[in-house]
């Protein structure tokens, strides 16, 4: 091995920044899976009876399902019943305001550089925080509720908007749609929920910060957006979890509804523990996130990225039902050490004119492994549908593997689909001209994996590229080759 | 300020250099001719810091530094400038940034204040017409696209920005017709200084017409086998290599 290749690999395995744990007293529900569990977590809940209803029926469909086999990903059967479904950081029933928090918690929060207080949240940022399985703060409510826009934890929309969420909870990823959302809709801990009116444009970006903290635990949190006609909203979620030997789920379910002419941009900076270098312990990052175009002229962008996990499963959706609709997907996925990723998205067209782009960059270093699956399928009745796919894959090192399964099924002959692929590595040679011209190897290897993920970071919001910037550099110490 | 003794080095199992002995004053423009195979893109990279080169025996001083312990982009910021042979593609890295990032790398390492965007695109527009350099190549990715000879332009014009003290040019003339090969030149001419040197590598002696070396030496076998002054290339260019090593197999 050249030096070249065994710097970048030093610069590959730089340590999970965010693998601290904190210490709070928990509420838990027993160990495993049954009836009665998903009985208690609802109970503790407080939850309304047709909300219990529809997680047995969830439960009892889950039974019936198996794990999904067909992604490209190796892993250890997963004990369902080794599980703890709920855990609760202890405290007084209701929070009056964000002094009452549990200062450990605002301690965890304050290091991983989420603004809980408002007077120091990131000029225009409200932030819902998710400690294990509860929302524990959100910031900006007032100001928001001024508009209209409801932005709270997915308890609190329970007991304060209840028709809202009874009327779309699962609309878009029905219960029965596959395991893990199957899973989700049984066991789901809490969540954000976002509802714009009409006409109504959110004036600040709206975030959701995921923490799994508490040991075997796994995370289901469920997060409900709606945009009703001509409104507009920009969310973001980003998530850490701290570093243990075992693998933790997290089988999250996302559901995007855009009513005519509105718009949603879902944003994912996900940095889960993705394991040590030799594969040991992370999170399985098994989820369901997919968006609805109900309306005329509505849109949906999804940007994704993806750095954390040791296993990713997850394919972000648009469903083009809404004429001239627009669905987008932005995708960043780094696997570096043993990581292994299977992401992609489907557009499925099926109002007249829609439109879809997607846009995926996966990154492989060290063993990590790669898989971009995407769908795009045109239904008869989607005249003049348009797609445009991109799929580029970026080697570093010579033991990581990348492969596209792109799948596309048209039913219109007037529809108009382009794809593009190509596969590249870094070279030494690159890195070299690089070096030669006064830049460090590490600043090489984050130019050229910025260059090559440039069309996706334009798609985030400014601070948040930046941040996804950073993180992909740290993420790719030590990986190439 | 560059002095090379017995230089030896080889890719692999192959020794490429046999005992390289070069001293280049500071001010001075040496050529370094040869036929292909004979060492010369070899004497480049090692300078450079190449690393599937490996130096097996011998030492290169640069001004007083040990230069062979240094790392390529610690070289390059002490002032090394290499003008590859077949400059590298770089997909999706702007050409101006990368070229901004390198010169405020080695602005940095002098000790002067790093350059702003405005400031570097003032500096950068004098040596674009230097060079001829169309703007929009600018905005484009490192030399993706780009001619054979707009990338060896880019070489020289990379060259004008960051000012080295010691530029090695690998066969920057390779490939270019006549008319970029006097932009080329003329880019190369203008940063001719008392305080700068040149190691001109190349094959011809039609290079050497617009710009005039101090000495010339000639390379053959990994070793240099005859140094004079500019009428060698001439001499070179009239009778051909093979002049060179019957000259030799004769003593």
């Amino acid at each position: 091995m050249s030096t070249e290749t065994r710097t970048i690999e030093e610069l590959a395995t730089q340590e999970y920044k965010y693998g601290f744990v904190t210490d709070v007293e928990a509420d838990t529900v027993p160990r495993g899976l049954n009836e009665d569990t998903i009985r208690q977590i609802s109970a503790r809940k407080g939850e309304p009876e047709w909300l219990l209803e529809w997680r047995l029926r969830s439960y009892r469909t889950w039974l019936t399902l198996r794990d999904p086999d067909w992604a490209n990903v190796k892993h250890d059967p997963i004990d369902y019943q080794d599980i703890i479904y709920y855990s609760a950081p202890r405290r007084p029933k209701t929070l009056k305001s964000l002094d009452e928090m549990d200062p450990e918690i605002r301690k965890t929060f304050e290091k991983l550089g989420i603004p809980v207080e408002e007077q120091k949240a990131l000029a225009g940022v409200a932030v819902d925080a998710v400690f294990d399985s509860v929302s524990v703060a959100t910031t900006f409510k007032g100001k928001l509720a001024e508009l209209g826009i409801i932005f709270c934890s997915f308890s609190d929309a329970v007991r304060e908007h209840p028709e809202l969420v009874r009327q779309y909870l699962g609309s878009v990823v029905p219960y029965s749609d596959n395991f893990y959302a199957a899973l989700n809709s049984a066991v789901f801990s809490d969540g954000s929920f976002c509802y714009v009116p009409k006409g109504v444009r959110c004036p600040m970006e709206l975030s959701t910060y995921f923490r799994i903290n508490a040991q075997n635990t796994g995370q289901f949190e469920r997060t409900l957006i709606v945009a009703d006609e001509g409104a507009r909203v920009s969310y973001l979620e980003g998530c850490t979890a701290p570093m243990r030997d075992e693998n933790q789920l997290h089988a999250a379910v996302v559901e995007l509804v855009a009513l005519e002419g509105a718009t949603i941009k879902y944003s994912t900076v996900q940095n889960w523990y993705p394991g040590d270098k030799n594969g040991k312990g992370g999170i399985f990052n098994f989820v369901t996130k997919r968006g609805h175009c109900r309306g005329a002229n509505s849109k949906i962008t999804w940007t994704q990225v993806e750095t954390g996990s040791a296993i990713t499963w997850k394919y972000p959706s648009c469903i083009l039902q809404g004429d001239n609709s627009v669905g987008e997907f932005y995708s960043v996925a780094v696997t570096n050490n043993y990581q292994q990723a299977d992401t992609g998205t489907k557009m499925i067209h099926l109002g007249k004119n829609t439109r879809s782009t997607i846009v995926s960059k996966g990154i492989s270093a060290g063993h990590g492994q790669n898989t971009y699956r995407g769908m795009v399928k045109i239904g008869k009745n989607a005249s003049n549908a348009r797609n445009y796919s991109q799929c580029d894959s970026l080697l570093i090192g010579d033991q990581c593997g990348a492969h596209t399964f792109p799948y596309i099924e048209v039913k219109n002959t007037s529809s108009q689909m382009e794809h593009e692929a190509s596969t590249s590595k870094i070279g030494e040679d690159q890195i070299f001209y690089c070096r030669q011209r006064g830049l460090s190897t590490e600043d090489a290897v984050n130019m050229i994996v910025s260059g090559f993920c440039k069309e996706v970071f334009r798609e985030l919001p400014m601070e948040f590229a930046v941040e996804a910037q950073k993180l992909l550099g740290v993420s790719l110490e030590g990986s190439v080759g | 300020m560059l002095e090379i003794k017995n230089l030896r080095a080889r890719v692999g199992n192959k020794e490429i250099l046999k005992g390289i002995d070069l001293v280049v004053k500071t001010g001075e423009v040496h050529a370094v001719m040869g036929p292909n195979g004979s060492g010369k893109s070899t004497l480049a990279g090692v300078l450079a810091g190449r690393a599937e080169y490996e130096v097996i025996e011998g030492s290169v001083t640069y001004d007083g530094h040990d230069l062979l312990a240094l790392e390529p982009e610690e070289r390059a910021r002490e002032g090394i400038f290499l003008a590859f042979q077949y400059p590298v593609e770089i997909p999706g890295v702007n050409n101006a940034y990368f070229l901004k990032a390198a010169l405020n790398a080695v602005r940095k390492h002098r000790g002067e204040p790093e350059l702003d965007a405005m400031e570097f695109m003032a500096l950068i527009r004098g040596k674009m017409k230097l060079l001829d350099m169309d703007q929009a190549l600018m905005s484009r990715p490192i030399n993706e696209g780009f001619s054979g000879g707009e990338k060896k332009r880019n070489e020289i014009f990379q060259m004008a920005v960051l000012e080295p003290t010691l530029a090695i040019l690998d066969e920057t003339d390779s490939g270019l017709d006549i008319d970029a090969l006097k932009v080329v030149a003329n880019g190369v001419n203008a940063l001719r200084s008392p305080e700068r040197s040149a190691i001109v590598v190349t094959h011809y002696q039609r290079l050497l017409n617009y710009i005039v070396p101090d000495y010339v030496h000639v390379l053959s076998e990994g070793r240099i086998v005859r140094s004079g002054g500019k009428e060698l290339a001439l001499e070179l260019e009239d009778k051909g290599y093979g002049w060179i090593e019957t000259a030799l197999e004769r003593a």
